[in-house]
């Protein structure tokens, strides 16, 4: 073997097979792939058995002909959208008020337990008001709308309806010059953006992929999730009856997310006019057959895999920030607090865009984990004022509304929670899949202008119409 | 991936690969078998990573590489090289090529290729129930002998079958048998150069990759990858050519 020259032996082969596929009538990859398909087809006939007589079952394709159909298929999707909503919003409601009471009644005791043992005032403050209590807050805001949430949309997976979501909006996405698959990113993106980005994988397009990670931060992830449930439900829905309260929240979040669907194909839409051209390519996707869920596994992944996991993720982040606030709400400089402060500086730019400057703060603290928003929120709106004690969503509402809120505050806030730039985590994903500061400021900037934009013009449309 | 830290060794871990379709169930065997909780869903594509777990049956222990379902292994897409290259490079004692019931015409397509890179195959045809329900059978005797290989039938989401499958593995893994698996028989033009190319190929790389599916491979034109493989299998003929990447982190990047 090694007698002969190797780089040349190798050239040679090539030479020979240029020579061979040219002097040839037929595409000779074609052929292969034709004999292979053919071999494949011949043991198949004489292997499978197949019983003509018995009634074929079809209840697939019946199922199909419904949740696909261009008619039926986008009421059908809003509607399962809207009614997994109204089972997490129902189901949470009364478990959050007992997690709430419970954990806000601890909370007495060990400022006592504290204090009894001789601790000073400050350690009280910054483990007991500031820790205690915003974990206290994100556990009981966020666990029992995940622990419902998180098993039914996994049930939906399990049962074979996200390949028929990719199929339905499929055509949305070709006129947006995206891929089909860019669907099933988004939907992962419910659970946690940066397992959203990570996800895009599977689309093969470089430039496909781009946009898909582009715009991911675009549904709502569970970390956001509570904010919107519990500015729907307190804010939105707040002066209805309790059975009407629940369905108006529920469309409430329901137009929410298609608001972020639609972001996300304009989006889509514009990046693949201007930054990033190109041809779209061909999706070929299996409609898997419906399958009966694992029931055993679909809890197991849902609470363990996600609950638990983004919960743990959240509790990790809102105790140290949970420390900081309090520091930062209680040492004085001149008159004001430090949060008071940075609130201030910040008010301008947040009433011109229809919040304020404490929102802003708190969704610039937030960066590292979106579900500590809203408690970073509470704690900074309770470490100006006086009031202390709240248990209750009804509570909570008095307390925004104390200071300064309107419904179009609420309604920004969400807006807002809903585009604006994703947290720390799916940042750092999408640089380690782009691996490239640009895509990754991209990434930052594209959402945040949008969002700016958004809910200035609300704002500014509201104000200008005379409605609050 | 440490594929290379355990050759040599005795008691190295057999290396078994998963292969097949897109959504056959492969992940639902992964964690029958391994006991990890890797995320199963019912939907195409959504193993996008090599996962990898062990297991241990009658005393051997095992590694089993759980790869992204294809429906071939000509590379047109990343999943397909990162199957192709790890069937290829990656050596594993065995492969399973889980074929879905239902389909199976679609899905002989990727088992017919495995088959072409090597023997050391079990085909699983999971998801029987499915089949069943549509009422399609599947005569798996008739499919081990025209394949050549063991034909095991699974439902993999009630454990059924999965226990013959193990055995089968085992003992295909201790024995490969002598008998060649099934070949693609190719069309007569195809069939001729293929002839042709085969002594030449031979010399390039021995034996150590059956030369009739690298000749097939020249056909399809893919060059980088024929380089990559003369690489591997030869590395002092390439010397200067244009891949410099080693192996190894050649093999990093894939898995």
């Amino acid at each position: 073997m090694n007698e002969v020259e190797p780089l040349k032996t190798l050239s040679q082969i090539y030479t020979e097979v240029n020579r061979i596929s040219h002097s040839t009538r037929i595409n000779l990859s074609d052929q292969i792939v034709a004999d292979i398909y053919a071999n494949a087809a011949q043991i198949a006939n004489e292997v499978v058995v197949r019983n003509p007589f018995s009634a074929s079952c079809d209840w697939d394709a019946r199922v199909d002909s419904i949740l696909t159909s261009r008619l039926l298929g986008y009421p059908v999707m809003i509607l399962l959208l809207g009614l997994v909503f109204w089972i997490t919003l129902q189901g949470a409601n009364i478990p959050s008020e007992m997690l709430a009471t419970v954990l806000f009644g601890l909370e007495g005791k060990m400022s006592a337990w504290l204090l009894q043992v001789g601790a000073p005032d400050w350690l009280n403050g910054v483990l007991v008001l500031g820790m205690y209590k915003t974990l206290a807050w994100v556990v009981a805001v966020m666990l029992p709308p995940m622990a419902i949430f998180f098993p039914l949309f996994t049930l939906l997976e399990d049962l074979g309806y996200l390949p028929r979501v990719a199929f339905n909006l499929d055509n949305l996405f070709k006129k947006a010059r995206s891929c089909g698959k860019q669907a099933l990113t988004m939907c992962m993106g419910f659970g946690c953006n940066a397992a959203g980005v990570t996800s895009c994988r599977i689309i093969d397009s470089p430039r496909e992929r781009l946009i898909a990670v582009l715009t991911n931060n675009f549904v709502p992830c569970n970390g956001r999730f509570p904010t919107l449930l519990a500015m729907a439900t307190i804010f939105v829905a707040g002066g209805l009856a309790s059975s009407a309260q629940m369905i108006v929240a529920t469309a409430v979040i329901t137009g929410l997310v298609l608001i972020g669907i639609g972001v996300t194909f304009l989006t889509s839409w514009c990046l693949s006019r201007t930054i990033l051209q190109g041809e779209v390519s061909a999706l070929i996707l299996e409609l898997p057959p419906y399958r009966r869920p694992q029931i055993g596994a679909v809890i197991y992944r849902s609470i363990i895999d996600r609950t638990i996991f983004v919960l743990m993720r959240a509790v990790v982040v809102a105790a140290p920030a949970g420390a900081l606030i309090w520091i930062l709400g209680n040492v004085q400089i001149g008159q004001l607090s430090i949060i008071g402060h940075l609130a201030h500086w910040l008010n301008p730019f947040g009433q011109l865009i229809g919040l304020d400057g404490f929102i802003l703060l708190a969704f610039i603290l937030g960066f590292p984990a979106n579900e500590i928003v809203l408690p970073i929120l509470i704690m900074s709106y309770l470490a100006v004022g006086q009031m202390t004690e709240f248990q209750s969503l009804e509570e909570l509402r008095r307390l925004l509304v104390t200071n300064g809120w309107t419904w179009l505050t609420a309604v920004n806030m969400m807006l807002f929670s809903l585009l604006h730039w994703p947290c720390a985590t799916t940042l750092l994903t999408v640089f380690k899949e782009t691996k490239s500061f640009k895509w990754t400021f991209m990434a930052f900037l594209l959402p945040t202008t949008i969002a700016i934009t958004v809910c200035f013009s609300v704002a500014q449309l509201v104000r200008s119409l005379g409605l609050v | 991936m440490d594929i290379k830290l355990f050759t040599g060794h005795k008691n190295r871990p057999h290396v078994v690969a998963l292969a097949g379709n897109p959504n056959v169930g492969k992940s639902t065997i992964f964690n029958a078998l391994t006991g990890l909780r890797q995320h199963t869903g019912n939907w195409p594509g959504k193993t996008v990573n090599n996962a990898r777990g062990t297991f241990s049956y009658k005393n051997k222990s095992f590694l089993l590489v759980d790869l992204p379902g294809t429906y071939s292994l000509l590379a047109r897409s990343v999943e397909e090289e990162i199957a192709r290259d790890f069937i290829c490079f990656g050596q594993p004692d065995l492969t399973i090529v889980v074929l879905a019931a239902s389909s199976l015409e679609r899905n002989l397509n990727l088992a017919l290729q495995v088959l072409e890179i090597t023997p050391r195959v079990v085909i699983c045809v999971n998801l029987l129930d499915e089949a069943k329900k549509n009422n399609i059978y599947v005569d798996l005797e008739g499919l081990s002998k025209r394949l050549g290989v063991p034909a095991i039938g699974t439902v993999a989401r009630t454990g059924q079958g999965l226990d013959e499958l193990l055995e089968a593995v085992a003992a295909r893994i201790e024995d490969p048998g002598t008998n060649q698996p099934r070949q693609v028989v190719y069309s007569q033009e195809v069939e001729e150069i293929v002839a042709f190319l085969i002594p030449q190929v031979q010399r390039l790389v021995g034996t150590a990759i059956n030369p009739r599916w690298l000749a097939l491979r020249l056909l399809d034109s893919d060059r980088a990858f024929i380089e990559k493989i003369v690489q591997h299998f030869n590395p002092q003929l390439c010397i200067g050519t244009s891949s410099e990447i080693s192996f190894d982190q050649h093999l990093e990047a894939v898995i």
